[in-house]
């Protein structure tokens, strides 16, 4: 018999949202290291460097993550590896999650005028020092909102992780639905649980572009 | 550890992959236009719409925007059959991406209309310009053309979202591929080969994007042709007697074409 929808589901998705977060926390921390890895590359005034940053950037940006998915869980599984589902999904949303982020920076880092580099060289600061120094603290004001904006892409990314059976929202939602039947009102409910979830940061991403254009204005 | 990469036997299936690569461009063609037409509705509905109309269109918009494509997709097709509406997969996922891009493009071109200055709204009332005009001659076209590179980006992450449908075994790419591979055991060549199928696409759509803003934006034909002539108009000079006499016009005319 088909039972209804009950307490005891609406604990099993809250607690399955914490593992949405999880995985959203390390595909956002895994992604960071490799977005800023594939950012010091692209901006790199050497050739060998930027160029297979460039094709990697634009390689990645034209799969579906859900492709990537696929091939990370597949691929290490053929060489022997059996990953758990997190481990998997945790890779592949980095190798996205980097690609993305290192583009969303460099736009950030190449906004910042000319001759902040100039003065810093003029300054015989390093490279690495003009970096550390002069342009990321001032990219990193105008690269937050599109950070945060593209976090909440993270976090609705991760509900791909459902696909390989990682239990996270979706897949904790889906088994619900396969036991007892009311997609209309567990999908609401998943819907629902995301919004919440992303809403705030969407509002406060926006409320920081705002800021920044009024400073800029 | 004895494994290695062996495409031979996906050879046979070069014609379902081609297939399944047309289904998603066609899914995806679908819904952007439809998206992008209803996305401008809803643009201009929250921005001068009811207040109570233009409060329905931001909950909406926000409500896509800060939740999962797959989930839409579950809700769409599971949802709306377990109220006793049953449609084809194909039918629901072209549903579900239309929902999903209008919401992103109503966003987009909300922007874009913002962006035109109230000047230039007042100017065309005062030429007394009809409302649908001033709406389509003075906002909509220039603030599309703005916000154009935004929108194509977006028809190229909802092309990879199209992706998801396979969830609902909807007929397109990924399923296809999702079938060759249970078919073959070659799971790992499969995803590789239609990974780059899809990098092929995305190539494909940005060249057709590019293609189709340089067709349909009035300024840049304009501009475009107001270059060329003055590329001709150089090359004629010299050929003629008294140069400096007759460079001034030509000129002249080349500046009038190109800000006409």
């Amino acid at each position: 018999m088909i039972g209804s929808f009950s307490w005891q589901h609406l604990l099993y998705l809250v607690q399955s949202i914490w593992w949405t977060l999880v995985l959203s926390g390390l595909a956002f921390i895994l992604g960071s290291i490799g977005g800023f890895a594939v950012l010091l590359a692209r901006i790199s005034p050497r050739r060998w460097l930027w160029m297979p940053t460039l094709i990697y950037i634009e390689c990645v940006q034209g799969i579906p993550l859900l492709i990537l998915l696929f091939i990370v869980y597949y691929g290490l599984s053929v060489y022997g590896f059996a990953l758990p589902a997190l481990v998997a999904a945790g890779l592949a949303m980095m190798v996205y999650t980097s690609a993305y982020l290192g583009d969303i920076w460099r736009g950030c880092v190449e906004a910042m005028p000319r001759p902040q580099w100039e003065a810093a060289e003029c300054l015989s600061l390093t490279r690495w020092q003009t970096l550390r120094l002069v342009i990321i603290p001032q990219a990193l004001r105008l690269s937050l909102p599109p950070t945060v904006g593209f976090m909440v892409q993270v976090i609705k990314m991760t509900s791909l992780a459902s696909v390989i059976g990682f239990i996270e929202l979706t897949r904790a939602g889906q088994i619900i639905n396969n036991s007892i039947f009311q997609p209309f009102l567990i999908f609401s409910l998943v819907g629902a649980f995301y919004f919440v979830l992303c809403y705030p940061l969407s509002r406060w991403s926006q409320a920081m572009e705002k800021k920044l254009n009024v400073s800029n204005r | 550890m004895d494994f290695s990469l062996d495409f031979a036997p996906l050879a046979p299936y070069w014609s379902v992959f081609l297939l399944g690569a047309w289904l998603t461009l066609k899914m995806t063609t679908v819904a952007v236009v439809v998206g992008v037409a209803v996305g401008t509705l809803i643009a201009f509905l929250k921005r001068d719409g009811h207040p109570w109309v233009s409060r329905a269109c931001s909950v909406y918009i926000e409500a896509v925007r800060n939740t999962p494509f797959l989930v839409q997709i579950f809700l769409l097709y599971f949802g709306l059959a377990s109220l006793g509406l049953h449609m084809p997969t194909f039918v629901a996922a072209v549903l579900a991406m239309i929902v999903n891009i209008a919401a992103y493009a109503a966003e987009i071109i909300r922007a874009g209309l913002e962006s035109v200055p109230r000047g230039q709204i007042e100017a065309a009332e005062c030429l007394g310009l009809s409302r649908w005009r001033i709406a389509w001659h003075v906002m909509l076209q220039p603030s599309i053309e703005r916000v154009y590179p935004a929108l194509t980006s977006q028809f190229l992450l909802m092309m990879q979202a199209s992706a998801m449908a396979s969830q609902i075994s909807a007929e397109e790419l990924t399923a296809i591929a999702n079938t060759v591979q249970s078919d073959t055991f070659r799971s790992l060549e499969t995803y590789i080969v239609v990974a780059c199928m899809y990098l092929a696409l995305s190539i494909l759509v940005k060249l057709l994007a590019w293609g189709v803003g340089e067709y349909l934006f009035k300024r840049r034909r304009v501009i475009r042709r107001a270059i060329m002539a003055a590329r001709r108009q150089p090359v004629s000079v010299p050929h003629q007697p008294s140069a400096a006499a007759q460079a001034t016009p030509g000129t002249g005319a080349a500046n009038s074409r190109s800000t006409s």
